[in-house]
């Protein structure tokens, strides 16, 4: 065995152990140790796809050596590699670009509790990525959810209380659903690690014993990670949670945790119940209908906003909506798709919460629009990166966004029954980004009037002034541009990585 | 309808009722408390699912006593050892649950979830 085998065990327990470390650290100190971590496991993971694109294939590590059926797995293959690296690459940016109103917006005492948060997030989302093992996944869930929890309320206010507490509510009804499902997958199958279920699926599916529960143990873990994922009858905690936790919280949770839940389902369909019979189950006509329903009504709240944040925020309910439509359009194309959209999504999200604040910033704290009048005028870089992240989400070439579009309406054309709907909402999904995305450049290309109150508070802002939210915004335009000029390359990892989820 | 199936599992029907009854009530009841105990009915009625799944008649709990250590004699150890990391589970988030609400009551004097909504929006913050 490889030395950089070991790395994806090391890179969650370093996670998971920086956490308690922080819990004794002054505030200034936890931020260098979770710093240091992010970095350190991005180093891991790179080294490991790196390992892993060079052999070709997979590899297992059973935890503690004890062999399969009995002992706990990690699976590692380029695409779980792969996401482990973006991951953290969006996490460092995000940690860097809100470190100014981390000082501010949370109490000296709780600094240090802060990063407990951020590295057990971490720590779950690693473990989600890579592990093997159903039951282990389900605790690693909760424990991304409590995190979550944390980083949302940290910010004590009103607000972010009553946030958090309806984030829990509904993310405590999707775990129910999924520890339910995955208990009737164990009394069926017997098994709880993916590649046996796997095998015990196949033989059921052949003798054709066991169909209903399958397929009601399927639908409860698919609801209740769309649930988990803020899928858009669920979403009504999302907008409060992202409008009003502080900056990097947002960031991190719009772009990592609600992906960290699809790419589980995608492991689910993938790798336990095998993606043919998905398919062939009405499970993904149910995904597909919310996730096209999503995509317009999440843009439909996003034009009646009139807090910028909360725009974002809704804005984030409609790409959800994209992501499960691709997953319910059923082909394997679909999900590359829907993968490449999470990818695009969340390197689009968090460049978006992060130049809001900055124009923010710009006019003195306020978020509503017609306070933000000029604000590009006043915080250059933020109004580029803004503008930036609008195009990309509207789906200009050139920008993430474009590709992933691209790749949905590529996949729709050939579908029989599911095209014309996916290429209506498509285009009326993107008609309406368009609206709320470009009102808000013009409004803040928009040169501001002498005397209202806004230009009163409002100050320029320099790029020097704030020089972690400035490096941020560039790493996340030229992450940006990357992801929509040279899509190729990463297009055909994700296909790749998908094939050897098999 | 052949309801003898039903009659022979008729614990699992109970678990899952009183899962509907947990989940219904967590999602619906205003009370934030009253959400906390849905919240523990259903979880608990999944742990009981899970009990019965490796429960096998006439067997005994999987710890070798006397030296016997034949599979037949004992019942499946895997669900309870889920059961128990179940609880942890769900220890920890009732916590954090209460710990909210009492945050909440502090602020707002009120458990009751629609008026704290209200009451924040009347704060206009």
């Amino acid at each position: 065995m490889d030395f950089v085998q070991n790395f994806p065990f090391m890179s969650i327990i370093l996670s998971l152990f920086s956490g308690p470390l922080s819990s004794i650290l002054s505030g200034k100190w936890a931020k260098r140790v979770n710093t240091a971590v992010i970095v350190i496991i991005g180093i891991m993971s790179a080294c490991v796809l790196g390992y892993v694109t060079g052999t070709g294939e997979e590899f297992i590590y059973c935890m503690g050596h004890f062999p399969a059926p009995w002992g706990n797995e990690i699976r590692v293959g380029e695409l779980e590699a792969f996401m482990a690296v973006f991951f953290c690459a969006i996490m460092l940016l995000s940690m860097l670009g809100g470190i100014k109103e981390r000082l501010t917006q949370i109490e000296e005492s709780k600094q240090n509790l802060y990063y407990i948060m951020v590295n057990l997030l971490l720590c779950s989302l690693l473990a989600l990525i890579y592990t093997n093992d159903l039951f282990t996944a389900y605790v690693f869930v909760e424990i991304n959810t409590i995190s979550a929890c944390g980083l949302i309320m940290i910010r004590q206010n009103g607000r972010t209380f009553e946030a958090a507490i309806r984030y829990m509510i509904m993310s405590l009804l999707g775990s129910g659903l999924l520890l339910l499902g995955i208990c009737f997958l164990y009394s069926v199958t017997g098994h709880l690690l993916m590649s046996n279920i796997r095998q015990q699926v196949q033989l059921l599916a052949a003798s054709g014993e066991y169909h209903i529960p399958l397929l009601v143990a399927l639908g409860l873990m698919s609801v209740g990670l769309a649930i988990k994922s803020a899928l858009y009858p669920f979403h009504s905690w999302l907008p409060d949670a992202y409008g009003y936790s502080t900056v990097s919280s947002a960031a991190i949770l719009s772009s990592l945790v609600s992906k960290g839940y699809i790419f589980l389902l995608i492991k689910i369909f993938y790798r336990v119940i095998g993606f043919e019979m998905v398919c062939d189950s009405k499970v993904i006509h149910v995904l597909y209908v919310f996730g096209i329903m999503g995509m317009i009504m999440g843009s439909v709240n996003a034009i009646q906003e009139n807090n910028i944040r909360r725009m974002i925020a809704f804005s984030s309910v409609a790409q959800i909506g994209y992501i499960y439509m691709g997953l319910g359009l059923g082909t394997e194309a679909g999900v590359v798709a829907s993968v490449y959209h999470v990818l695009s999504h969340a390197a689009t999200k968090s460049l978006l919460f992060v130049a809001a604040s900055g124009l923010t910033d710009a006019s003195g704290g306020k978020v509503r629009f017609e306070d933000l009048r000029g604000a590009g005028y006043r915080h250059r870089l933020a109004g580029i990166a803004f503008t930036v992240g609008s195009l990309s989400m509207v789906g200009l070439p050139m920008f993430s966004g474009f590709i992933s579009k691209l790749l949905f309406s590529q996949e729709a054309v050939g579908h029989n029954h599911k095209m014309l709907p996916t290429l209506i909402a498509l285009a009326v999904s993107t008609v309406l980004n368009a609206v709320y995305f470009m009102k808000t450049v013009i409004m803040i290309y928009m040169p501001a009037s002498k005397d209202t109150e806004a230009s009163r508070q409002g100050r320029n802002i320099a790029m020097a002034e704030q020089p972690g939210k400035s490096v941020a915004l560039i790493c996340f335009i030229i992450l940006n541009l990357m992801l929509g000029l040279s899509s190729e390359p990463i297009i055909h990892l994700i296909q790749n990585g998908l094939e050897m989820f098999y | 309808m052949n309801l003898t199936n039903l009659m022979n599992n008729y614990v699992e029907a109970v678990a899952m009722i009183l899962f509907g009854i947990g989940f219904t009530n967590l999602l619906l009841q205003k009370n934030l408390i009253k959400k906390i105990v849905g919240l523990n009915i259903m979880d608990t009625a999944t742990y009981l699912f899970l009990a019965l799944k490796g429960y096998i008649d006439g067997r005994k709990a999987p710890v070798v006593v006397d030296g016997v250590q034949s599979v037949e004699t004992y019942i499946n150890p895997i669900p309870s050892g889920l059961v128990l990391t179940g609880i942890v589970v769900s220890v920890s988030v009732t916590a954090l649950m209460l710990s909210l609400t009492i945050r909440l009551y502090r602020r707002y004097h009120t458990l009751d979830l629609d008026e704290i909504s209200t009451l924040l929006r009347k704060e206009g913050k």
